[in-house]
């Protein structure tokens, strides 16, 4: 065995055996280093005759070879162990918590007036608002409730001590009908709006609220009549529950601004404590309750508004939001909704991303 | 309005059961708002005979009775009534059987050792009276083995809702007249009881008053004996609600209640020279039946005599001419009244009676002398007495409304056709007279009327509702167009970004306790307080939407709530100049209590600062539309948000130094206090009505045209005067040249060591963009001497 063999042997050997990164440039330079043993080596290769370099130039050249390739390969093993040792040292305990991001939610008073809006723009409903703060010729007299009318008494209205420049009381509306004449005055016929919005009645038990939702609808245009009325709230409510079985019930009722009026029960069943909408109220086992009010429009007011009554005629009809609200989404007290609990809002109010359309269904599911 | 099954039948013959009445009812408009049958409570009680009574072993109060249920071996019964023997008759409840009173059930047991197959019942146990003292004792005819409801004549009562259009079904004959008409059963005359008048009325009648009062009758019946009434009447009237209270009384409200014709008896001892209806004094008095003293009015009716009031016309009688049980000479008054009188009236004393009730919806003008002969006939029969001749001052409306009618409006209007002789048939069974072409008179009583829609409802209602098909409504072809408005799209695109930014969306009152509303009401604008608020905490229109969504966070610490992130879309309310209301669309946030909580990460708890209401302010006012990039942050006042912020950590957001369109900050410590809330507390609010208007536009974007050449980012870092405002610097530098300089952003603000007293160090990154070729070193220098200008005019040196 030549001296390079043994010497080369004797530098992979200590290469592969480096402990580390810098033991490892050490043999490097020992070795390949300008004053390495191989490159000096090289350099007697120079010195030489012919003869002799054709003989020591393989092995020298070889021996470089094997060196720098063992180097190389020693190296990537060392960073390849470093870098786990440095990620071994990284390790974090992921099941610590994580930043919580706040989860917002949509109040379901506007969720269900936006889920209205959708179904009735469908069938081709704009929506309409008005003034909260009213005069008593738009929310009475103009629906044919004069002042001495006895309806006027039942509606528990607040008043302003404020008379308008015209001398009229100023009130806060009892129902959205004086958006009615406001639409038609605006509009004139034909005419297909609802309006929701917030009504107030001097009235707080358990059930009633001194300020509660209200959606109004009103079709006027000629030959309507209370067939389209019935199929129109038919549809509403199966679009509005996502239920075919929904059986409605027609009552002859009195409004001052509707005639013939009527009004519209629903079929329900008690499951759970919770009245499930759906069937005949006069199945076993369910009962009906009232969901709407409604009637062909009045002479009376269709003139008021400065329509011609013997022209143009339709419906409308009105309920409660926050009561389709409880119907449809199971809330029970009517006063949480007004009190902004944020556990009441987390549990009953809707994602952000629940925009009701028709494509998806206009509920968001449970 | 209540009644029994067995008074409406003293008018209706029918043999309809009691749900077809109830379902009929239903159908015409007379809605049963509840049905209470007696006999269904008594299910499972039955009369039973006692055979043997003999002692309990075990208990002295106790006895062993064997007793015949009418089927079967006697059953063994005991029972610790004092009364119980052989040989009586009683009422036995069966094992299942629910007492009314208790809703126990029944059931077989042992008493002391002893088996029991039942209850011997009490009549207050039945539900049936007071009487506890002993067991219900039967007549020995009873039969034994009969269902004890059967035997004693239950009687179911109905509950219907009259709406306030049909006073004429404010009585029962009136009920029993629409149900006729829809067909179930027939409608008996009324018996009117023989009697004999006798001489001219020994009084004066008269009405001053033909307005209030157009027709006043009357008469006077003498020797009349007072006392309490038959069970009969009795009976009627309890299953109406009313307490019986003695004869005379009784028949008053068994006319009103019956016929719906409120009526009044006087004692005429009581009573001193004319009887007249005239208008009130003002200041007048009158005890009234209540035995309360109201003071009248000259726009109020009255009935008196020469000395005193004795009647708030059509409301309530007086005290001092009621009639006792002494009373044996009276005086009679059926009148018609108008029903706008009676209603203003009614409303402005606060009294709300039955008779009120009627006479403001209208009660039948065609039904004075009827009336008057039905109550007079019944008085005589029942309390004996010799009546007068009637006297009539004035006479009721007497003209019937006639209104041409086109049957086949019904179909038009009403959706469904009914045969031209089944509208007759209707109409004419309601009481309208049809003539040969349709023009149909009215009788009087339907007050309602007014012309042929209301006659397409009465023919509608009685034909069936339920008939009316239903008819699509006629939609245009093709998908449905957008209905919302400009408006309503900004509501909900603002409303779901808010809540998508961690919010929860409330609701809160529109009215405020006045205090809150004050405390956030605009400088100089009067709060809008309602004249007749329900409560003192809702009382003035919200002039923010702040102070609720405060009030609700406050509730919520309260109830340990660790944070309250609220937002409310809604309107606050204001008066215009001219007095109408102004109405203006807002957003309200209020951020309390803990941002974060304490965590390992973050360490200590933190709270909201103002710069997450700037954030949120401006991410909004983003989605609302508005151009969020020219907006000002101004203040503190007299541009600030208002003295219910911190004055140094609130600023408003606006469009030039007018247009305000947010407000956002920390809220003072007074406010604070006032609310009586822990802080600090972030709140921000959107005027939404002040956003202008955007363009309509279509739906392509501008093409997408990056900068060619990469931007030049350089760090700049001045030292400025203290109170020197970054916005202001930054909004310098980026005026330093608009053509290249497209962006500054503040990434350090220090002040300490190093930074002199008075002074502070802001360290600003500007962007540079070159336009067709990229910047020369000498033009870099160039843009870099003029932002270090543009700061230094501002007081700015370079560090």
């Amino acid at each position: 065995m030549t001296d390079i063999t043994r010497e080369t042997e004797a530098a992979l050997a200590a290469i592969a055996a480096a402990p580390n990164l810098a033991a490892l440039e050490a043999l490097r330079l020992e070795t390949l280093g300008k004053k390495g043993w191989v490159s000096l080596a090289l350099k007697t290769l120079g010195t030489m005759r012919p003869e002799e370099r054709q003989q020591a130039a393989p092995a020298i050249q070889s021996a470089r070879a094997a060196i720098a390739e063992a180097i190389e390969v020693r190296k990537a093993a060392l960073e390849a162990a470093e870098l786990e040792a440095r990620l071994a040292r990284e390790t974090i305990d992921l099941t610590l918590p994580a930043p919580v991001q706040p989860r917002g939610s949509v109040h379901p008073v506007s969720q269900v007036m936006d889920e209205l809006a959708e179904i009735f723009a469908d069938l081709g409903f704009a929506v309409a608002s008005g003034p909260e703060i009213e005069d008593d010729w738009h929310n009475f007299t103009a629906l044919n409730m004069d002042e001495t009318h006895p309806a006027r008494a039942m509606h528990d209205t607040f008043y302003f001590p404020d008379r308008t420049p015209e001398g009229r009381e100023v009130l806060l509306r009892t129902h959205t009908s004086p958006v009615q004449i406001r639409a038609m005055q605006e509009h004139g016929a034909p005419l297909r709006i609802i309006a929701p919005g917030r009504v107030y009645r001097s009235d707080s038990d358990a059930t009633h609220t001194p300020m509660f939702h209200q959606i109004e609808g009103l079709v006027i245009d000629k030959d309507i009549h209370l067939g389209h009325l019935k199929w129109t709230l038919e549809t509403f409510l199966k679009a509005f529950f996502e239920r075919e079985d929904i059986v409605l019930r027609l009552r002859p009722s009195y409004f001052p601004f509707t005639e013939p009026s009527v009004e519209i029960d629903v079929g329900y069943a008690m499951e759970g404590g919770r009245r499930i909408v759906g069937g005949s109220g006069d199945e076993p086992g369910h009962a009906w309750m009232e969901v709407l009010g409604s009637g062909m429009v009045n002479r009376r007011v269709i003139a008021a508004a400065g329509l011609d009554p013997d022209e143009w005629q339709g419906f409308a009809f009105g309920t409660g939001v926050d009561r389709l609200a409880q119907l449809k989404y199971g809330m029970n007290d009517l006063r949480a909704f007004f009190d902004g609990d944020p556990r009441w809002l987390a549990h009953y109010g809707f994602s952000p991303f629940d925009q009701p359309t028709l494509s998806a269904g206009v509920g968001a599911r449970a | 309005m209540k009644f029994s099954l067995a008074w409406l039948k003293d008018y209706l013959e029918t043999d309809a059961s009691l749900a077809e009445i109830c379902d009929a009812l239903n159908a015409i408009g007379l809605e049963v708002e509840g049905v209470e049958d007696p006999a269904e409570k008594l299910a499972g009680f039955r009369i039973a005979h006692v055979l043997t009574a003999a002692r309990h072993p075990d208990a002295d109060k106790l006895q062993v009775l064997s007793v015949d249920t009418g089927e079967g071996e006697p059953l063994q019964v005991v029972c610790g009534a004092p009364n119980a023997r052989a040989g009586m008759k009683g009422v036995l409840g069966l094992p299942g059987a629910v007492v009314p009173a208790s809703g126990m059930v029944l059931k077989k047991s042992a008493i002391r050792g002893v088996e029991s197959n039942g209850m011997m019942c009490s009549a207050r146990e039945l539900g049936l009276g007071d009487d506890h003292a002993g067991i219900i004792e039967l007549p020995d005819d009873a039969p034994v083995g009969m269902e004890f409801a059967a035997y004693h004549g239950a009687d179911p009562v109905i509950e219907v809702a009259v709406t306030p259009n049909r006073p004429d079904c404010m009585g029962v004959y009136g009920i029993a007249r629409d149900l006729a008409a829809k067909g179930l059963g027939r409608l008996k005359p009324i018996t009117i009881p023989a009697f004999t008048p006798t001489g001219p009325c020994p009084v004066e009648i008269r009405t001053d008053d033909a307005e209030g009062c157009p027709a006043f009758y009357g008469r006077v019946i003498t020797g009349v004996r007072n006392g309490p009434s038959p069970d009969w009447l009795q009976a009627r009237l309890k299953s109406a609600g009313q307490r019986p209270i003695s004869l005379l009384v009784d028949l008053t409200n068994y006319l009103m209640l019956g016929f719906g014709r409120p009526a009044h008896v006087y004692d005429l001892a009581k009573l001193k020279g004319a009887v007249v209806a005239r208008r009130a004094r003002d200041g007048e008095q009158v005890l009234a039946l209540n035995e309360k003293t109201y003071t009248l009015d000259a726009g109020m009716t009255v009935i008196a005599d020469d000395h005193q009031v004795h009647d708030i016309a059509g409301i309530m009688g007086g005290e001092d001419s009621g009639v006792a049980d002494e009373t044996s000479d009276v005086l009679l008054e059926i009148a018609y009244f108008d029903p706008a009188r009676i209603a203003a009236t009614g409303r402005k004393l606060g009294l709300s009676t039955d008779a009120r009730t009627r006479f403001e919806r209208g009660v039948d003008p065609a039904f004075l002398d009827e009336g008057l002969d039905l109550l007079t006939g019944l008085i005589v029969e029942l309390a004996g007495g010799q009546p007068s001749e009637a006297v009539r001052a004035g006479a009721p409306p007497s003209v019937p409304k006639v209104v041409a009618f086109d049957p086949g409006l019904t179909a038009r209007l009403g959706g469904v056709e009914v045969a031209e002789a089944e509208q007759r048939r209707i109409l004419e069974s309601l009481g309208f007279a049809v003539s040969a072409d349709w023009q149909v008179s009215c009788p009087l009583r339907r007050h309602d009327i007014e012309g042929p829609a209301d006659l397409v409802e009465e023919v509608v209602r009685i034909h069936g509702l339920d008939k009316v098909a239903s008819v699509a409504l006629p939609r245009p072809e093709g998908v449905a167009r957008p209905t919302a408005s400009e408006e309503q799209r900004r509501d909900r695109r603002l409303r779901r970004a808010a809540a998508a930014s961690g919010l929860n969306e409330a609701v809160t009152w529109s009215f405020l306790p006045e205090w809150a509303a004050a405390h956030f009401a605009p400088e100089g604008e009067p709060l809008w307080v309602l004249a007749n608020p329900i409560s003192e905490d809702m009382k003035a229109m919200r002039p923010s939407l702040l102070p609720g969504l405060l009030l609700a966070a406050k509730r919520n610490a309260d109830r340990g709530a660790a944070a309250s992130r609220l937002f409310e879309i809604g309107r606050r309310y204001f008066r215009s100049g001219n007095g109408l209301s102004d109405e203006r669309p807002t957003l309200g946030i209020v951020l309390a209590g803990e941002k974060t909580p304490r965590g390992w990460q973050t360490g200590k708890a933190q709270g909201f600062d103002a710069y997450d209401a700037k954030a949120l302010a401006l991410q909004l006012l983003e989605a609302a539309g508005a151009p969020v990039a020219n907006l000002m942050v101004m203040g503190p006042d007299p541009l600030g948000p208002g003295p219910q912020f911190h004055p140094g950590q609130s600023a408003t957001l606006r469009l030039g130094p007018k247009t305000v369109l947010a407000r956002f900050g920390m809220l003072h410590p007074a406010t604070l206090k006032a609310f009586d809330a822990e802080g600090p507390i972030a709140a921000v609010e959107l005027f939404l009505d002040a956003i202008p208007a955007r363009k309509s536009a279509g739906f392509a974007r501008p093409g997408f045209a990056p900068p060619a050449l990469q931007a030049v980012r350089r760090d700049f870092a001045f030292l400025v005067p203290e109170a020197l405002a970054a916005g202001d610097l930054v909004r310098a530098l980026a005026g330093a040249d608009k053509a290249a300089i497209t962006a500054v952003r503040v990434f350090d603000v220090f002040q300490g060591p190093g930074v002199p007293e008075g002074r502070k160090s802001l360290a600003l990154e500007v962007t540079f963009q070159p336009g067709e070729k990229s910047f020369t070193e000498a033009e870099l220098k160039a843009l870099s001497d003029k932002v270090v200008a543009a700061a230094a005019r501002l007081g700015a040196e370079l560090r």
